[in-house]
């Protein structure tokens, strides 16, 4: 099913949710929604369920219009982060729960009720806990029996609410894998939260950035990572180094030195921030080169493959802290080159992304 | 070395032996006495006191005006801890405080300031009077005074499970298409109904020995408004030691039996909902 969102807005007493949102879910995908916490993700997510009311805009399911309707009309499935299982009930009564709340005469016979959770149960994996309760399952087990709990109903789409946030690492990895495999079997249109950019990579058919009530890019998992559209998006997905400072030709002038830059036209003197990857990032041994920033050698990790280089800006703290950079380099490098911890060197960047530094598109990493 | 503690946390011996000692002192000691009192007493002694048609009737009134005072509890203070976690409300805070009071006020404070509203001539009894509903001095004053004194138990036991309750589940129980009765029925009772049953079990204990509210406001006609706390007095005033203990113990073992019945209750609800296995 199709999910259109169209200009929403939500505000928290002066706190502004969302602004102005509007989005396409097509049908049948595996969506991320994606961002930092407090960025209005949970919001967006809850406003589609029908769990929380926009102040202006609409929600169009299927080609109707569901503003108005409320959750129980609208037949969604939400999984909660904290799964949100009935404890007093046993995971089949939990699963059964949505059947049984049905009117009289929608709803379906004991041994339908019975056949349709069984079922349920072993595409979760988890036929044998029938008889248990909530409180005796691990975590990722919970987690599924709320996902097939969601399910039984038959949602036309599935919510999902920072599903895995409250898993360990392990669990968390064998479960998105799992969820993805299921979207695969099922393909049910699906919307998950996530502040876990990885998660989003790995999961998602599409991921939709937001940052601070606004969607900031929309895109595969492939574009986003490798097109980031904006400066927040380019700090938030992946590690990356960032340097601000002013335009100067073909030049970012950071401080008293420069770096030059090959894409994007900006005029001289406009306050830029140059993005660039750890592994697009160069050592230069020679601190006395014209071209880069100078920086300090902290660490030098890994000696097999890819070395990881860690280093610290010279010169004055900025706002309280060192500004940090990771630079990846063939481990070979750090032999040819010489590096050695508390060398002074300088960086360049090899594609160097420039974007406007408008006060406030700050990343929040 | 078969001296060596297996126990994780220390101070197993110590502790059991307080916990004996102290409950000895303060609770099984005297009511052994009332037991020994009693013994002293004949079989036909014994009948003829707590059998007494005047004892039976106060029985009946103390244990049936008891269970139903804690009952209407159970459902209003239910209602009261739901409006004071739920919503928020100026002079909230106010109220809360007020739940209180019951605890606090000496009894037979409010023994007497029901009585002065309930009465023929006080505010609310002057209202029902014309309806032809007495209150004061019958037994709905009995329940009325009982009432009173058992509602800060309802509402202090419920009041934290409430809070705990994340709205969470009333919203997962909505998505899945239940409606909001459905939802407070399926899942928002059977999580309270565990803390409401204890309620209920601490305002009745409360309310069957409750004696200084109820005397003012009860009337205390013999077969009517008499409870059996009250007939306790009544015998030990009148030098009737014997009589006083055998009453005394009849009331202790129905009490007894009665909470132990309502503890059975609360483990069989225990097991059938997951919480105690």
């Amino acid at each position: 099913m199709s999910i259109e969102v169209i200009g929403i807005s939500k505000t928290f007493g002066t706190f502004k949710a969302l602004n102005n949102v509007s989005l396409n879910f097509p049908d049948g995908e595996l969506v991320a929604l994606l961002g930092p916490s407090g960025c209005g993700k949970t919001t967006l997510l809850r406003v589609i369920a029908g769990l929380e009311h926009a102040d202006t805009g609409r929600i169009v399911l299927d080609g109707t219009d569901a503003t108005d309707k409320d959750v129980r009309q609208r037949r969604v499935g939400f999984v909660f982060q904290h799964y949100a299982l009935f404890r007093h009930m046993t995971v089949f009564e939990n699963i059964a729960f949505g059947l049984r709340v049905r009117p009289r005469r929608e709803r379906p016979s004991e041994k339908d009720i019975r056949a349709k959770v069984n079922r349920l149960l072993d595409l979760v994996q988890l036929g044998w806990v029938a008889n248990r309760f909530p409180s005796q399952l691990s975590g990722g087990q919970r987690q599924r029996i709320a996902l097939a709990r969601a399910l039984a109903v038959e949602p036309r789409v599935l919510l999902l609410d920072e599903p895995f946030g409250a898993l360990d690492a392990k669990v968390r990895k064998e479960l998105r894998r799992w969820l993805r495999t299921l979207h695969d079997e099922l393909h049910i249109s699906s919307i998950f939260v996530t502040h876990d950019q990885e998660e989003a990579l790995e999961v998602s058919d599409r991921i939709v950035l937001v940052n601070k009530g606004q969607v900031e890019q929309i895109g595969t998992p492939k574009e986003i990572y490798e097109q980031p559209a904006t400066a927040f998006a380019y700090s938030f997905i992946g590690s990356v180094n960032e340097f601000r400072g002013r335009v100067d030709g073909d030049f970012v002038r950071v401080g008293d030195e420069k770096l030059r830059f090959q894409t994007g036209t900006f005029k001289d003197g406009q306050e830029v921030i140059a993005f660039s990857r750890p592994h697009d990032t160069e050592i230069v041994a020679n601190p006395q080169s014209e071209d880069g920033v100078s920086a300090s050698i902290k660490r030098i990790l890994g000696t097999g493959a890819v070395a990881r280089v860690e280093l610290v800006a010279n010169g004055e703290a900025r706002e309280g802290r060192k500004e940090f950079f990771e630079v990846e380099i063939p481990g070979s490098d750090v032999q040819s080159l010489g590096l050695s911890t508390g060398q002074h060197v300088k960086l360049i960047g090899r594609r160097l992304s420039v974007f406007a530094d408008q006060n406030g598109t700050q990343a929040a990493s | 070395m078969s001296g060596v503690n297996k126990r994780v946390l220390p101070g197993f011996g110590l502790s059991l032996g307080f916990t004996l000692v102290y409950l000895s002192l303060i609770v099984l000691i005297p009511l052994s006495a009332v037991f020994l009192k009693t013994s002293t007493m004949s079989w036909d002694e014994f009948l003829n006191a707590v059998a007494a048609p005047r004892v039976v009737a106060s029985y009946k009134l103390t244990f049936g005006a008891s269970f139903l005072a804690a009952a209407i509890n159970a459902v209003f203070g239910l209602l009261l801890a739901w409006g004071l976690t739920r919503y928020t409300f100026p002079g909230r805070k106010i109220v809360d405080a007020l739940i209180d009071l019951p605890f606090a006020l000496p009894t037979a404070v409010a023994g007497i300031a029901l009585t002065a509203i309930y009465a023929k001539n006080g505010w609310i009894g002057a209202l029902l009077e014309p309806l032809g509903i007495k209150i004061a001095f019958g037994p709905p004053g009995v329940l009325v005074a009982l009432t009173f004194i058992g509602l800060p138990f309802v509402v202090r036991t419920v009041q934290p499970v409430l809070e705990d309750l994340e709205t969470e589940y009333e919203e997962a129980a909505a998505s899945l298409g239940a409606t909001r009765w459905q939802a407070f029925q399926r899942v928002v009772f059977p999580t309270l109904f565990p803390a409401l049953l204890t309620g209920f079990a601490l305002a009745f204990a409360r309310a069957v020995g409750e004696y200084g509210s109820v005397i003012f406001i009860a009337g205390n006609i013999p077969m009517v408004s008499e409870i059996t706390p009250l007939i306790i007095i009544t015998k030990l005033e009148q030098f009737d030691y014997k009589g006083a203990t055998a009453v005394a113990s009849v009331m202790l073992v129905i009490s007894f039996v009665l909470l132990l019945v309502i503890n059975g209750l609360q483990a069989w609800t225990a097991r059938r909902t997951g919480r105690a296995i």
